[in-house]
């Protein structure tokens, strides 16, 4: 096994600096925008932009959510581990709005797919794109693309993309963990 | 390693451990969010089959299980032994053999005789839920009844409960008596000494034939009802004096110096275990555990399906 660091604190720092600016120039004051973070690791990300893109616009009522999409998923009852669910937190109708989805790795699409599925619960949103933080290119099972991407990289099918926040590890860091076989 | 469900079957409380219940409390707080939805359904059960297979009457019970199934999106068959080929004298396992043999990959039983869901799960090859099996079990009953405590007094160790009334006849005591246990709370038993079965404390509960002491003792009364169509003999001279020491009304109530939380897993009798006043009171959750019915009995669906492979 071997771990390689993509990004740690400092350059994620300005990656997410940069996604914010991004959403910024397309999405003006968010006034009919929301932010919405796919549970459980999506979500750590979704708060982090969620409050600096508050802080740049000086705006404090900018929607945002955290969607679960556990009773959506394709492979429940196909796997051999339980899924259990997470907390969904929407408290307004995604009807007519611009919809931002955020997650942490983009691999096959099947997360977002369901979380497609997930959103259309809440209404029929006007918009949906799709930002992650990493994109791991040339692995997608399903026709989806990111919209904003904070850094693309090429994986093996066996490799892992480990994502971790000084919420639920020590550091903010990105690693890619290579197995040899 | 993530949190599982231990059983693969739902057969009573005593199967099952505190993790168990609290995994399926956690799930049911999800359900709880989507049941209160504009939209109510989610695709989780698409390609399940659950049999409802019912000897004996219900209705609250039979309506939330199949509200459940319906919100996870799973086919369901309806099967009630009044109108079906039992009566032409088909023995149990053949009876679920036969739905089975049309590919169900659940069944939910209700059954007059205690033990049957347990004689099913070995010999059939399906998840099976037990919906009360004579005055044995009814575990999905004990665990949205321990929900609806954790919900209104924030959590359930430490608490102490009284179930009041016919606990000889009654299912629903014995399951809430091992579910209140293993999430901690203290548990005592009420009625007159021929409704209270012999050696009870040994289930580790406290027993009172004083309405008035017991209700003075609990945080929360769960008053059971008077199972009329289970009592062969009579257990107590009259309604009337059933009522009158072991009813709760407005005055009891009054006398109290606390206030308590009213429990009932319905059908109630009124007038006879609880009155009007009372059970439709603020004091009483008896509509909350109606609608946690359903949530907690979705996420024992889910648990269990995903199990499966």
């Amino acid at each position: 096994m071997n771990a390689r660091t993509i990004l740690e604190k400092k350059q994620l720092d300005i990656t997410i600096d940069r996604l914010c600016f991004e959403l910024i120039e397309k999405h003006g004051d968010f006034s009919n925008t929301a932010i919405i973070g796919l549970q459980p690791r999506g979500i750590f990300l979704s708060r982090k932009i969620h409050q600096r893109i508050a802080e740049i616009t000086k705006s404090t009522n900018i929607l945002y959510g955290e969607l679960d999409i556990s009773f959506y998923r394709d492979d429940f009852r196909r796997g051999n581990e339980q899924i259990i669910p997470s907390e969904m937190n929407i408290n307004f109708t995604v009807q007519d709005k611009n919809i931002v989805i955020i997650d942490d790795v983009l691999y096959t699409g099947r997360s977002i797919r369901s979380a497609l599925d997930a959103l259309t619960d809440f209404g029929r949103p006007k918009t949906v794109e799709l930002l992650v933080l990493v994109d791991r290119r040339y692995s997608r099972h399903l026709p989806i693309q990111p919209d904003y991407t904070g850094i693309a990289v090429d994986t093996r099918a066996n490799d892992k993309v480990k994502v971790e926040w000084k919420e639920n590890a020590k550091n903010d860091n990105v690693h890619i963990i290579t197995n040899q076989s | 390693m993530s949190k599982q469900f231990s059983q693969s079957h739902l057969l009573g409380i005593k199967d099952i451990t505190r993790k168990d219940i609290e995994l399926v409390f956690e799930t049911a707080d999800n359900f709880k969010a989507i049941i209160n939805r504009p939209i109510k359904k989610v695709p989780s059960l698409r390609d399940v089959t659950i049999a409802n297979v019912f000897f004996e009457n219900s209705t609250r019970t039979r309506i939330s299980f199949e509200l459940a199934q319906k919100r996870l999106s799973a086919d369901i068959v309806n099967f009630s032994a009044s109108s079906s080929s039992v009566s032409k004298g088909e023995t149990l396992i053949d009876t679920v053999n036969n739905i089975l043999a049309m590919k169900v990959d659940m069944v939910v039983m209700r059954h007059p005789a205690p033990g049957a869901c347990m004689f099913l799960a070995k010999h059939v090859k399906a998840s099976i839920i037990n919906a009360g099996d004579g005055t044995h079990e009814h575990p999905t009953q004990a665990i949205l009844d321990a929900y609806s405590i954790r919900e209104k007094l924030k959590e359930v160790g430490g608490k102490k409960v009284v179930i009041v009334g016919d606990i000889t006849h009654s299912r629903v005591a014995l399951s809430n008596i091992y579910c209140l246990q293993k999430l901690g709370a203290e548990v005592m038993v009420c009625g007159p000494s021929t409704l209270i079965p012999k050696h009870i404390e040994t289930l580790g509960v406290k027993v009172e034939h004083d309405l008035m002491k017991a209700l003075q003792w609990c945080d929360v009364a769960n008053m059971l009802r008077i199972q009329m169509e289970r009592q062969d003999i009579k257990y107590f001279p009259s309604l009337r004096e059933y009522s009158m020491l072991f009813g709760l009304d407005k005055a009891k109530l009054d006398r109290l110096n606390k206030e308590i939380v009213i429990m009932h897993p319905g059908p109630i009798n009124r007038g006879v275990e609880i009155t009007s006043d009372v059970a439709d009171s603020k004091h009483s959750i008896i509509l909350d555990q109606v609608e946690n019915g359903v949530a907690t009995r979705m996420a024992v669906l889910y648990l269990l399906a995903g199990k499966q492979d």
